[in-house]
C-alpha cells in the first residue's frame, strides 16, 4: 500500500513537471500592467490613488497605492528593502529616510532623470533639498517633491475676534488679542484660554515620543529660538543643541506644553484634531496634510470658524528675529529591487507635468511644483493653502543621515522627560542629547 | 541481462527492501517539516546567538568583519553594566510580580466561588472567560480608550477625574497590569476549576466526618490537591507576563514615557532604530532569565506530583 501511495506521488509529481514544462513555453495571456505605490495610511494616499486614475486613463497602466498606518509605516518598508523586495514599485518615504535609502542603495538614484526632465528648474529649490537631495548640498537626487508638508496652526476665529475675549486679553497682556506674531504671543493666548476647570484648555500640540511627533514641535521652536540640531555638514553638535537657542526653545516648549489638555503625552495628529474639533481649545499646532479635516463641516463643526496660519517668528536670545517650521511631507521614490522600473519612471515622468501638480493641489495633495503653488488657483483653493505656501518657505528638517532613528529615538528619550514629564531641566535634557548624540556619530565614523 | 535476486542468505529479502521503503518514505513525509522548522526557527536562533556576539545592524549592508564585526561579550557586558537596563530588569520584574499573584489570587478566589450551586453559573463563568478569548492587541486598544483621560469610562465609572493613565510614567505600568489581570484572571480560573472539580469528594466526606472546618479542609485538602495545576499556571503566567509585548504597546505604545518593559525595549532596540545584534543581546538575555525561572518553578512542580 505504501509503495503505491509513493509511486502514486512520484507520478503525480512527474506530471506536474511535465506539464510546467509544456506550458512554460506558451504565450502567456496578455497581463493587465500595474505598479505598486507604498505611501502612509492618510487622505493622500487616497488623493493620490484618485489622481493616478488619470495616468491609468492614459497609458493603461493601473496604479495601486499600498497604504500602512503611520505607526509602522517607516519601519514596514525598511523591512521590506532590507529583504530586497520588489513588493512596491515606489516608494512614497519620509524625508529624513532619505540617506539610509540612499547609501543602502535602496533607492534608485534620480541626479539624472530629475535635471533631463527640469524637475530642479520646476520644483522649489527647498523641496528638492529636504526631500530627494543626499548628501544636503551634494546635487545628487534619489526621489521626486510629493507631498510638501509642514507644521502649522488652526486656531477658532470666533473666539478670537470675539469682542469680550478681545477686552479681557487686551487688558492682561497690554496688547491686541489676533493671530500670534510670535511665539511669546503665541504662549500668552494659550495662556488667556486656558481654564480647566470649564473643561477648555490653552492649545493642542504634539506630545508623543514613539516616533518623530515630540521631535518635530521640538525642532521648529529650537530653530526659532536661535538654536540648531547640530551642523548637517561637520556632524558637530556640542555648542549647537546645547545652545542658549536650543535651550530657550526647550523650555518654551515645556511651558507651553502646561496648557494642553489631560493626557497629551501620547498626542499625535489624531489628537490634536479630535481636541479642536471637539471645541476644548483654541488652537491646534498639526500637520497641513491632517487640516482638511478640519476645513469640513462634516467632521468639524466648528469649520466656518477656523482659519489657519503658519509658525510664527520669535527673537530668540541673542535678539535676533527667526521664523521656522518643521518639514513633514515625503517625495517618491523609485525602488532598486522593482521590475517595473520603466513603468515607475512613465508614472514619474507624468506626476512631475505641471497639469498633474494643479490636479494633484486641487485634489488635496500639497504640492511642491513652484508654479502650481505660486498660482491664485491653488491659493484660493482651500483656506490654508496660503498658510501652506507661507510654511514651505519657512521649512527646515531633521537629520537625512542613516543614524537618523538612533538621533530621534535618543532626542525624544531625553526630551520627553522634561517638557512631557516635567523632571529635570531644559539644559539638562539638551546637554545628556548632546552627549549621545556625539557618541552615536563618532561611533557611525563620522568624526574620523 | 537481468540479474536474479539473490535468495536464502540468512535475511528476508522482500521484508528488507520493504522495510528500507518504509523509512525513505517516512524520510520524505518528515522532511518539508523540517526544512520548514529549521528555516524558520532553528536558524533565526542560531543567526541571532551568533549576532548578540557581534555588532551588527540590518539596515545597513552585509560587509563581514565589519556588519557583522564580531565583538565579542561586549554586547553582554553593556546591557549587564547599564544602570537604564537594570531599571528595565526592575520595571519588568515588578510587572511580572503585580500582574501575576494578581490573577492567581483573583483567578483562583474566582474558582473557588464557581464551585458554589448559584443560579446564572453557567452564563456568568462564560462571561468570566471571555476576556481570554479576546486578542491581546485589540485589548490593549480597547482598555486605552477606556483609560482616555478626558472621555474614558475608567475615570469617570471610578469618579477619579481627569487622571492621565496612558503617558504618566507614573501610573502606566499599573494600567497595564490591571489590564492584564483583567484578561488573564479567567485563564488561572480555568485551570484552577479544573483542579478543583478532579479532588475527589470522598475526602472532603472524610473530613465532613471528622467535622473538619472549612479552613482545615481547603489548607489541607483543596491546596496540597491543586497545587501542581496552580504550579502550572503560575508558570504559564510569569513565561508569558515577561515577555509582555502586545498588551503595552496598544495601552501606551512604543514611545519614551511607555514603561521600560523589556520586550518593548528589545523592540524599540532591534525594530526602531535597528541595532539588531543588541536586540539579539538582549533576546538571549530574556530567555536566559525565563528559562531559569521556568526550571525553578519545574522543579517545585516534580515535588508538589511526588
Amino acid at each position: 500500500m505504501k509503495r503505491k501511495i509513493f509511486w502514486l506521488g512520484v507520478v503525480l509529481l512527474c506530471l506536474c513537471g511535465a506539464g510546467s514544462f509544456l506550458f512554460a513555453g506558451k504565450e502567456k495571456p496578455a497581463e493587465e500592467q500595474f505598479i505598486t505605490i507604498h505611501w502612509a495610511q492618510w487622505a493622500p494616499a487616497d488623493y493620490l490613488e484618485k489622481l493616478s486614475e488619470g495616468f491609468t486613463a492614459e497609458t493603461g497602466i493601473r496604479v495601486v497605492v499600498e497604504q500602512t498606518p503611520w505607526e509602522t509605516f517607516v519601519q514596514k518598508y525598511n523591512t521590506e528593502m532590507i529583504a530586497r523586495s520588489d513588493a512596491w514599485d515606489i516608494i512614497v518615504g519620509d524625508s529624513q529616510d532619505i540617506g539610509n535609502m540612499a547609501v543602502n542603495g535602496h533607492y534608485v538614484e534620480l541626479t539624472d532623470w530629475i535635471k533631463d526632465h527640469g524637475v530642479d528648474k520646476t520644483f522649489t529649490p527647498a523641496s528638492l533639498t529636504y526631500f530627494a537631495e543626499y548628501p544636503k548640498g551634494a546635487g545628487k537626487y534619489f526621489a521626486v517633491p510629493c507631498e510638501g508638508d509642514g507644521l502649522a496652526w488652526a486656531y477658532r476665529k470666533d473666539l478670537f475676534e470675539d469682542p469680550r475675549n478681545r477686552a479681557l486679553f487686551k487688558d492682561k497682556y497690554g496688547y491686541e488679542l489676533g493671530v500670534p506674531k510670535s511665539w511669546d504671543m503665541l504662549k500668552d493666548i494659550a495662556e488667556f484660554f486656558h481654564d480647566p476647570d470649564r473643561g477648555f484648555y490653552g492649545i493642542a500640540i504634539y506630545g508623543d515620543n514613539g516616533y518623530d511627533s515630540l521631535a518635530m514641535f521640538a525642532e521648529q521652536v529650537i530653530w526659532s529660538f536661535g538654536g540648531e540640531l547640530g551642523d548637517y555638514s561637520t556632524y558637530k553638535v556640542d555648542g549647537l543643541l546645547n545652545s542658549a537657542g536650543a535651550i530657550a526653545g526647550i523650555k518654551y516648549y515645556s511651558e507651553l506644553f502646561k496648557y494642553v489638555p489631560p493626557g497629551f503625552g501620547d498626542a499625535f495628529y489624531v489628537k490634536c484634531n479630535d481636541t479642536f474639533t471637539a471645541g476644548i481649545v483654541p488652537m491646534s499646532c498639526n500637520y497641513l496634510a491632517f487640516f482638511p479635516a478640519l476645513a469640513n463641516e462634516a467632521t468639524n463643526p466648528y469649520a466656518a470658524d477656523t482659519d489657519y496660519f503658519a509658525c510664527p517668528p520669535q527673537k530668540g536670545p541673542d535678539g535676533k528675529t527667526r521664523q521656522y517650521a518643521a518639514l513633514g511631507g515625503q517625495g517618491a521614490s523609485v525602488v532598486t529591487y522593482s521590475k517595473k522600473q520603466d513603468l515607475a519612471f512613465k508614472w514619474l515622468e507624468w506626476f512631475i507635468k505641471e497639469d498633474t501638480q494643479m490636479e494633484w493641489a486641487k485634489l488635496g495633495g500639497y504640492t511642491c511644483h513652484a508654479k502650481v503653488l505660486a498660482s491664485n488657483e491653488f491659493l484660493n483653493a482651500t483656506p490654508y493653502n496660503p498658510t501652506f505656501k507661507v510654511t514651505m518657505e519657512i521649512f527646515k528638517d531633521w537629520w537625512a543621515c542613516p543614524e537618523y532613528d538612533v538621533l530621534l529615538r535618543t532626542f525624544s528619550e531625553t526630551i520627553a522627560g522634561y517638557v512631557v514629564g516635567g523632571k529635570g531641566t531644559a539644559d539638562e535634557a539638551l546637554n545628556k542629547c548632546t552627549q549621545q548624540w556625539e557618541s552615536i556619530f563618532k561611533e557611525a565614523g563620522y568624526y574620523d | 541481462m537481468r540479474r536474479r535476486p539473490k535468495e536464502n542468505q540468512g535475511l528476508n529479502i522482500e521484508t528488507h527492501y520493504r522495510s528500507v521503503k518504509d523509512k525513505t518514505l517516512m524520510r520524505l513525509f518528515i522532511l518539508p517539516t523540517l526544512v520548514l522548522l529549521i528555516s524558520i526557527n532553528v536558524f533565526p536562533l542560531v543567526w541571532s546567538l551568533f549576532l548578540s556576539f557581534a555588532n551588527y545592524t540590518a539596515k545597513m549592508a552585509n560587509v563581514w568583519g565589519k556588519n557583522p564585526e564580531m565583538i565579542g561579550v561586549a554586547n553582554f557586558h553593556r546591557i549587564l553594566t547599564d544602570p537604564e537596563m537594570w531599571v528595565k530588569f526592575i520595571t519588568t520584574a515588578k510587572y511580572v510580580i503585580m500582574s501575576v499573584v494578581g490573577e492567581m489570587i483573583i483567578g483562583f478566589g474566582l474558582a473557588l466561588l464557581l464551585q458554589l450551586n448559584f443560579k446564572g453559573k453557567g452564563i456568568i463563568t462564560t462571561l468570566l472567560i471571555l476576556p481570554m478569548t479576546m486578542s491581546p492587541v485589540i485589548v490593549g486598544l480597547m482598555w486605552r480608550l477606556f483609560y482616555e483621560p478626558n472621555w474614558g469610562m475608567f475615570n469617570f465609572l471610578l469618579g477619579l477625574g481627569r487622571i492621565d493613565w496612558i503617558s504618566d510614567p507614573a501610573r502606566n505600568l499599573y494600567s497595564i497590569v490591571i489590564a492584564d489581570v483583567w484578561m488573564w484572571t479567567p485563564f488561572v480560573m480555568l485551570l484552577s476549576l479544573a483542579g478543583l472539580s478532579a479532588v475527589p469528594k470522598y475526602l472532603y466526606e472524610a473530613a465532613e466526618i471528622d467535622r473538619a472546618s472549612w479552613w482545615f479542609k481547603f489548607t489541607r485538602i483543596t491546596l496540597p490537591m491543586i497545587y501542581p495545576i496552580l504550579m502550572l499556571a503560575l508558570i504559564f503566567r510569569t513565561i508569558e507576563a515577561f515577555k509582555i509585548f502586545d498588551l503595552p504597546m496598544g495601552i501606551t505604545g512604543r514611545g519614551a514615557m511607555a514603561p521600560p518593559l523589556l520586550a518593548m525595549h528589545l523592540y524599540n532596540v532591534s525594530f526602531v532604530t535597528w541595532n539588531t545584534s543588541y536586540g539579539s543581546s538582549i533576546g538571549y538575555i530574556m530567555l536566559i532569565m525565563v528559562l531559569a525561572i521556568t526550571l525553578i518553578f519545574v522543579k517545585y512542580l516534580n515535588k508538589a506530583k511526588q
